[in-house]
């Protein structure tokens, strides 16, 4: 029998606020443990949380983004469940009401688009970090993340294949990092993502039993982890056995997935709304005042430089993966109005210079201006294309603008047609062999000719001018 | 014995539910006193609630806000001032078995 | 008299012309204290040192003329508050060692007010209870009747207050727990409208339910009191940001022309034969200030009892999960791994009321249950409160008793918790509609135990309250007694 996986991915978003969700403590990452702390979300006795706007606002923009219906009004809830990790016992979140609902994205996968449903966004505040002790029966409870602004944006379980859910799980990404909500790592787990999977019989509508899967920190491993777990039901199955509904954990160094059975108790959350939170009612005029806010998000985008500067899509594409990288691009050929060039030097020469060093296109040391100036000294002929990755490189060491390295190599093209005349007589006169071949149709050596004089100029001749001089000189 | 709402067995779940534990005999008591409460909470169903939508708060309210600006801190030897165990920094607990 | 039997106007007047210091009063209190908290026990921890360094400063500010709202006024605060540096307990084991790093906002506007705070008054434990006996810290007794609750959960600060302990009070009140303690001690108390005092710093019972509010020895400290406690506090997000009257300027205005609500759901079987005599006298006495009383119908009243004991301890547990062992608090030794440390925790930090409604509140937001229990409940609190809104288009205020019975016995109703749970019978809808409700004493037993009597209003009508309760205690001319173990 033949099956079919049904994928839907839950996905955690850390919001990049300044601060936490419900407090004034800081949500930075990586603070000395506990630094971060204050009475409210430390859970301590008779603290009240009070909702910070800009999460609100992050949510809304997250819904516009991925076409979901902003709800008039929604409320938060309590989760109640113990852990260490948890000081108040219980994890402000939101249930009944979302603020967010029935969106969709498309994704690109195997050349194919596909529509992927998202059930709802919602708001909630992360739980602390427990770390373990290797050699005492104990565990330490770091809160500074306590109370960091997440949404959570769960999908229709619309996907059917591993490499579906990641170019899913990419889309999101790149729209959250786009809309500079979420700085999507997710090492440092500020993006962080759970799937649910089971499998039917292909043709069949039913759902299956389905595993949960956790601890996936990396695009390759939620990947990885659909593919071995496809496997794993298509085996229990196919062994005329039951998938367990469950939860399994993703073990990246196996390559497998471990079912926490035992470990995990049926958990009962007793979700019921805060009473120390009121409604939240986001009216039209809050939508627009988010919508007018809003940033080009990379699909349009990708559509706007294919039109706008007549690039190839797959051009288009490189060049929007992030938004700072799409706006080193625009300003490059704003100054110097060479779209398809400029293209090809930020996807060429500056994209290696800065994935050798794994730097981000905010961190390139060759300013847009300095790229465009390089690009116009090429046009105008001043410097030649060999000249130019010379210049390029000397810029992202330096960060010196193209003049001063063109002044302090003296990398000026040669275009005085007299010398070049000149030059070009002295390789005919040397050469009086290779000039016979020519003669006599051997078109081939006119490469020969060109070398010789490239290398009498040291490289600075304008290439055209040898040609054109070449052609007529040889042609006697 | 008259209509049992809750079994030990549930107050056990309950129990748990909330870290709370009792002794057999206090369980007993427990379950006799849970019984007559949940008995005398049996009134609500002669009431119609077709309709009416819930009352969660005293007072109609909405949105409340605080704007993103950073605001005190606790020095850490404060936030960690009461723990009953603190390590390194961090509040210290058993170890969680996984 | 002595100065701690003086209200706070009274004291101010003297204050102001030099006639006392805040030393002298704050030294009357201490005084008192001494000679009979042992038999009251109407506080759990004292602040004689702070209290006595800040009348000496309270007397500075008065020299150079800085004379805040309560400057040098000794007031007891409930140990439901978080005081900074102080120990704040709830009353319960569980939180017998901790020492909050911050104030309430009702403590930094006492402070800011000029208070001379003279300590943490003893409660029910997470102030769930009507006697005050269910506090780990031991029973509070009435100074009316040493052998008597004083009510509860706010039963250590009626005490403190009856037995000249403080100047006044604050408590908190969730279903009748400053209410029902102030009729059962003989003084004023009130429970202001939801989202008029802030709940930031007061430990949480039920949330959408607590309220702080004082107890005063009579109307007119009970304006003083409200003027420094009210107001909107952006740091409790059901904080009402609703203009703050002058409470002094409802005081001795009359209510001629008035109309009282005598809802008839609150004159029941079971209401003790004395206390209603007595509630029944003060609708004469209101009558003769010019008021016209009319019966009003509240038809939910038998299902509140019902609906707050599902609603309190649904929010009770979710509240009180916070406590478990890790940041705070009492943690049990025995625990091997953390869910045993968890349950020894709080299965010995908690009392057994505590432990009851914990697991009331648990059930009744279990799986299975939500809808049957909770949603029910929230449900027909919608009604009660429609109820209320109903009455108050007929009338200005409504008047009942403010408990069925006087002051019972110690250990009377300990193991019987649905007849303690009767006791907050009259004071429970207020809490479920938000509205403000006052307990004013309207007289004694013939056994010489205090009677109450409740005035309730819609929301935010606490001027007229106080309008009301003044032009009533002008009227009843009330004898003014003393409890029993004055002079032990």
């Amino acid at each position: 029998m033949e099956f079919e996986p049904v994928i839907g991915l839950e996905i955690h978003a850390q919001l990049l606020t300044d601060t936490k969700i419900f407090c004034g403590c800081s949500a930075k990452f990586g603070a000395a443990p506990n630094t971060h702390t204050c009475p409210v979300c430390l859970g301590m006795p008779g603290v009240l949380p009070v909702l910070n706007r800009k999460v609100v606002e992050f949510m809304i923009k997250m819904a516009l983004a991925t076409n979901c219906a902003v709800n008039r009004e929604c409320n938060f809830a309590r989760k109640n469940y113990f852990y260490p990790d948890l000081p108040k016992g219980y994890q402000i979140s939101q249930y009944a009401l979302p603020p967010a609902e029935h969106g969709w994205v498309d994704v690109e996968f195997d050349g194919r688009q596909k529509r992927i449903g998202i059930t709802r966004i919602h708001m909630e505040e992360d739980a602390g970090k427990l770390m373990h002790d290797e050699h005492n029966p104990a565990s330490y409870v770091d809160l500074n993340r306590t109370g960091v602004p997440l949404i959570e944006i769960v999908s229709e379980p619309d996907i059917r294949s591993a490499e579906e859910a990641a170019a899913y799980l990419r889309r999101l990404h790149e729209i959250l990092v786009y809309l500079e909500i979420c700085d999507g790592n997710m090492e440092e787990g500020s993006f962080r993502c759970d799937a649910n999977i089971s499998l039917r019989p292909r043709g069949t509508e039913p759902f299956g039993t389905r595993a949960e899967l956790k601890n996936m920190n990396s695009f390759r491993n939620v990947q990885r982890a659909l593919e071995y777990e496809i496997k794993r039901q298509q085996y229990v199955l196919e062994g005329g056995g039951q998938v367990v509904q469950e939860t399994r954990l993703w073990d990246d160094t196996a390559g497998v997935t471990h079912s926490m059975r035992g470990k995990e108790e049926a958990h009962d959350y007793r979700y019921f709304p805060d009473p120390d939170l009121v409604p939240i009612v986001i009216d039209d005029a809050w939508i627009e005042e988010v919508r007018k806010a809003q940033p080009e998000l990379p699909l349009e985008k990708r559509e706007r430089f294919m039109r706008a500067y007549q690039i190839p899509a797959y051009d288009a594409g490189v060049l929007t993966t992030s938004r700072a990288l799409a706006d080193y691009y625009e300003e490059v050929v704003r100054l110097c109005g060479e779209p398809k060039i400029a293209a090809n030097w930020v996807m060429g020469d500056i994209l290696r210079f800065l994935n050798e060093e794994k730097r981000d296109i905010r961190e390139c040391p060759i300013a847009p201006a300095s790229l465009a100036g390089m690009i116009r000294l090429i046009q105008e002929g001043t410097i030649n294309g060999k000249m130019a990755k010379e210049v390029s490189e000397a810029m992202y060491k330096s960060g010196k603008t193209p003049q001063a390295i063109i002044e302090e190599k003296g990398l000026v093209q040669i275009t005085d047609e007299g010398a070049l005349s000149e030059t070009i007589a002295e390789i005919i006169g040397k050469n009086p062999a290779q000039v016979e071949q020519y003669r006599g149709g051997k078109d081939k050596v006119f490469g020969f000719f060109v070398g010789q004089a490239m290398k009498a100029t040291q490289g600075k001749a304008n290439p055209q001018m040898i040609n054109d001089l070449l052609k007529k000189m040889l042609a006697g | 014995m008259e209509n049992i709402k809750i079994s030990q067995d549930e107050v056990n779940h309950v129990a748990h539910l909330a870290r709370l534990e009792f002794g057999e005999q206090e369980k007993e008591k427990f379950t006799s006193q849970l019984n007559d409460i949940l008995r005398y909470m049996d009134k609500l169903s002669e009431v119609d609630t077709a309709g009416v939508e819930p009352m969660t708060h005293a007072i109609a309210q909405k949105n409340a806000f605080r704007m993103d600006v950073v605001g005190g801190s606790l020095p850490p030897e404060l936030a960690l001032a009461n723990a009953p165990e603190s390590r390194g920094g961090c509040f210290q607990v058993p170890k969680v078995i996984e | 008299m002595e100065l701690y039997e003086l209200t706070i106007h009274e004291l101010q007047d003297k204050l102001r012309t030099g006639e006392t210091s805040s030393a002298e009063i704050t030294a009357s209190v201490f005084g008192r204290i001494d000679a009979v908290e042992k038999d009251v026990h109407a506080y759990i921890t004292l602040m004689r040192e702070t209290a006595l360094a800040e009348a000496t400063r309270a007397d500075e500010a008065i020299r150079k003329g800085e004379i805040g709202a309560l400057t040098g006024i000794p007031i007891a605060l409930k140990d439901i508050c978080c005081t900074k540096g102080v120990r704040t307990t709830c009353g319960s084991r569980i939180l017998h060692n901790f020492i909050p790093p911050y104030d309430a906002t009702v403590v930094e506007k006492l402070r800011a007010a000029g208070a001379v705070l003279t300590g943490k008054t003893n409660m029910d434990e997470f102030a769930m209870g009507s006697s005050t006996e269910s506090s780990f810290f031991g029973a509070t007794r009435n100074p009316w009747d040493l052998t008597r609750i004083p009510g509860g959960s706010s039963g250590g600060s009626s005490a403190a207050l009856a037995a000249g302990e403080c100047i006044a009070s604050l408590g908190s009140d969730t279903g009748g727990s400053i209410r029902q303690p102030a009729a059962l001690c003989g003084v004023v108390g009130l429970k202001p409208t939801y989202g008029r005092v802030s709940r930031f710093g007061l430990i949480a019972f039920a949330s959408s339910l607590d309220q702080i509010g004082p107890f005063t020895k009579d109307v007119e400290d009970c304006a003083i009191l409200m003027n420094v406690i009210a107001g909107y506090d952006p740091r409790e997000s059901t904080s009402v940001p609703e203009e703050v009257p002058d409470y002094r300027q409802f005081l001795g205005r009359g209510i001629e022309g008035w109309t009282v609500g005598i809802p008839k759901e609150y004159f029941i079987d079971g209401i003790d034969p004395e206390v209603e005599a007595a509630v029944r006298e003060t609708i004469k006495v209101v009558e003769k200030a010019g008021a016209k009383c009319i019966e009003v119908s509240l038809p939910h009243t038998e299902y509140c009892l019902a609906v707050y004991y599902i609603v309190a301890p649904a929010e009770a547990c979710s509240n009180l999960a916070r406590y478990d062992g890790v940041k705070y608090g009492f943690r049990s030794e025995e625990g091997r791994d953390l869910m045993e440390m968890y349950k020894k925790s709080r299965a010995s930090g908690f009392g057994a009321e505590v432990k009851r409604r914990i697991m009331i509140g648990t059930y009744a937001l279990s799986s299975g249950y939500y809808d049957a229990y909770y949603k029910k409940a929230s449900q027909v609190r919608a009604l009660i409160k429609r109820d209320f809104d109903e009455a108050f288009a007929k009338c200005d205020v409504i008047l009942t008793p403010t408990t069925p019975t006087p002051a019972f016995r110690i250990g009377e109703k300990t193991g019987d918790p649905m007849q303690m749970y009767l006791s907050d019978i009259f004071t429970i809808s207020t809490n479920l509609a938000g509205i403000p409700g006052i307990s004013v004493p309207c007289g004694f037993t013939a056994a010489g135990l205090p009677i109450g009597v409740q005035f309730l209003a819609g929301h935010f009508q606490e001027g007229r309250l106080i309008q009301f309760a003044s032009a009533y205690e002008k009227e009843a001319h009330l004898e003014k007694r003393r409890p029993r173990c004055h002079g032990i």
